[in-house]
């Protein structure tokens, strides 16, 4: 009986506490002016899309979306390009001082981007990689490499060996017996994979704040942190600017929970 | 690859076996070069290149002074900066405070959803909104509700005394504990994610026994639980820990280190060392700083898990 009401109690809790914060942005992005204004401040809105549109068109959140879309896509797509013949190699292949290259990526994926970020922004204004897509792309794709790999790896030592092996004897290459068994096999790993680093680089905001500078160059996160009026603080405009950076998120967490979840703790924990 | 007749080890070296023996390993390390490329140059380089820079004057508004060696200056200045030791102080207290708070919720947060009940899936999914939501947005939305005026923090605690409204981000003591909070929210489920994977590999068996047994909820907890999930709680302190230090987003968005410098980390400092200052220099020292404390601290951590997470990796 103890149990039920604690778990009731711990149901409620998560469910509250995690969903408020955003459904008072939520709430606010729907107000009108005056209910923003309102002291004590109101609960219910009453300005219907108005915000939206003025966060959409006047504040060129429509500029960041598309900014965010193409740098979140190629680093998905890079890494994992780059990510699945060396998840495939370590997992598979007796590589020697595997262990210590795994463990040599976990490390960096600790790295404080401060410790990296002046020689980094060296190097890209070197090779002309600053204020481009392209130049951001390469930072992320370097960080979300071990996460990439460590998700990957971990999938593929639990295919089975023997259809592989006899695509070996068949006279499949190494590639051949990645591209053509593995990958379809291995398919739920690499699209949890796929969905870490997307959200890793839709979120990022450090790099993003060093390496754009120009606004039409920037990313949802940069645009939302340096977020400004005229006047005053355009809380209504950055609250609808919030929910929409925030959509596809969270309709990502709804409807891949479960491949989410194994894929956090990957590796971590397992076995 | 397990057939033990062509185990390097026991043919010769000739023929087509060990041929393709080795051109299986060429092959393999044409796979893991482009992603060990990607390392080298932005993440190894970086690093190695920061310790060099801390130890020159480099000014990145005036390239015409070119880099000039100094030894260790920048750290004699490190040591003598009061900003520094301020942001040392922020940090570890920062660190300290919100993962063990983030690792306590999270547990609160594995449990639960560890349970068969109905609806688990959109208890879970809940779970992973705060995880999900950029930190910059999760930023703004906790300055919102800690906004002196419209916050919802001063509604629901003083409802229509406006008068009595307080504006916390603008007092040192309540901006830092926002911050913590901040943190809180936004990361313990990722930490409970990984107390779930610890959970969910202890022996159903042990609970069952045990309530034969006739052990409390409570015991059950404190003597099956707790014990088999410290290498998941050790795991989870390690990637709070190294996480917890790279705070940056929170305090850019949300107080930029002040009010004075009570929310200053050295995250922080380091950036607008960088690239607000342009002195790369100094900034480096600030980042080796960062580098080596956090090194210093992974390895008593590793000491604790690390070596056992690469053996089991190893096999």
């Amino acid at each position: 009986m103890t149990k039920r009401i604690l778990l009731a109690i711990g149901v409620v809790g998560i469910v509250v506490g995690s969903l408020f914060p955003f459904i008072w942005f939520l709430l606010t992005s729907l107000m009108s002016q005056r209910d923003i204004e309102a002291v004590p401040p109101t609960w219910w809105p009453s300005g219907g899309l108005h915000f939206y549109r003025s966060a959409l068109f006047d504040h060129q959140l429509t500029d960041y979306m598309l900014n965010s879309i193409v740098v979140a896509g190629s680093t998905t797509l890079v890494a994992l390009a780059v990510g699945i013949p060396a998840a495939y190699a370590l997992a598979r292949l007796k590589l020697p001082g595997r262990s210590w290259i795994m463990g040599g990526l976990l490390c960096i994926s600790m790295f404080p981007q401060i410790a990296i970020a002046g020689p980094v922004w060296q190097i890209l204004e070197r090779i002309g990689g600053l204020n481009t897509h392209w130049g951001l792309v390469l930072p992320y794709v370097t960080l979300t490499l071990p996460l990439a790999i460590w998700i990957l790896a971990s999938f593929f030592k639990e295919l089975p060996t023997e259809l592989e092996e006899a695509a070996r004897v068949d006279g499949c290459g190494v590639w051949g017996a990645l591209l053509r068994i593995m990958l379809p096999l291995a398919a739920p790993g690499i699209f949890t994979a796929a969905i870490l680093i997307f959200v890793y680089a839709w979120n990022e905001f450090f790099f993003a704040l060093l390496i754009l500078t120009q606004p039409e160059q920037q990313t949802l996160p940069v645009g939302i942190a340096l977020f400004q009026g005229e006047f005053t603080m355009p809380w209504g405009e950055l609250a609808a600017a919030s929910v929409l950076a925030t959509l596809p998120l969270v309709l990502l967490v709804i409807l891949f929970q479960r491949w989410i979840i194994s894929g956090l703790s990957a590796g971590a924990v397992k076995g | 690859m397990t057939q033990p007749a062509i185990d390097l080890a026991t043919t010769p070296q000739t023929g087509p076996r060990a041929r393709a023996r080795w051109l299986d390993r060429l092959q393999a390390w044409w796979m893991i070069a482009p992603a060990l490329a990607f390392t080298l140059v932005f993440a190894l380089y970086p690093v190695i290149e920061s310790f060099l820079l801390s130890l020159q004057r480099v000014f990145l508004a005036v390239p015409s002074l070119g880099q000039q060696w100094v030894g260790l200056d920048n750290f004699r200045l490190l040591v003598q900066d009061p900003v520094v030791r301020q942001a040392l102080g922020v940090t570890l207290g920062f660190v300290l405070l919100s993962t063990a708070l983030e690792v306590a919720l999270g547990l609160a947060i594995a449990l639960v959803i560890h349970e068969q009940f109905r609806g688990r899936g959109w208890v879970r999914a809940a779970a992973l909104i705060p995880w999900a939501i950029p930190t910059v947005v999760a930023s703004q939305m906790w300055r919102y509700i800690f906004n002196d005026q419209y916050g919802f923090a001063n509604l629901l605690l003083f409802g229509d005394e406006v008068a009595r409204y307080v504006p916390w981000l603008a007092s040192p003591g309540f901006a830092f504990v926002i911050i913590v909070l901040a943190d809180v929210w936004k990361t313990s489920s990722f930490a409970g994610l990984l107390l779930l994977a610890g959970l969910q590999v202890i022996p159903h068996e042990l609970y069952e026994a045990a309530k034969i047994d006739g052990a409390t909820l409570w015991q059950r907890f404190w003597h099956i639980t707790l014990p088999l999930l410290r290498p998941a709680i050790l795991l989870a302190l390690l990637f709070r820990t190294m996480d917890a230090f790279r705070v940056f987003d929170l305090v850019f968005v949300m107080t930029q280190g002040g009010p004075g410098d009570a929310t200053q980390v050295l995250q922080f400092y380091g950036y607008k060392t960088l690239f607000t200052e342009g002195r790369m220099g100094y900034g480096a020292a600030i980042s080796v700083l960062v580098f080596l404390t956090i090194l210093s601290l992974s390895l008593v951590y590793i000491r604790a898990v690390g070596s056992r997470l690469l053996e089991r990796e190893a096999r």
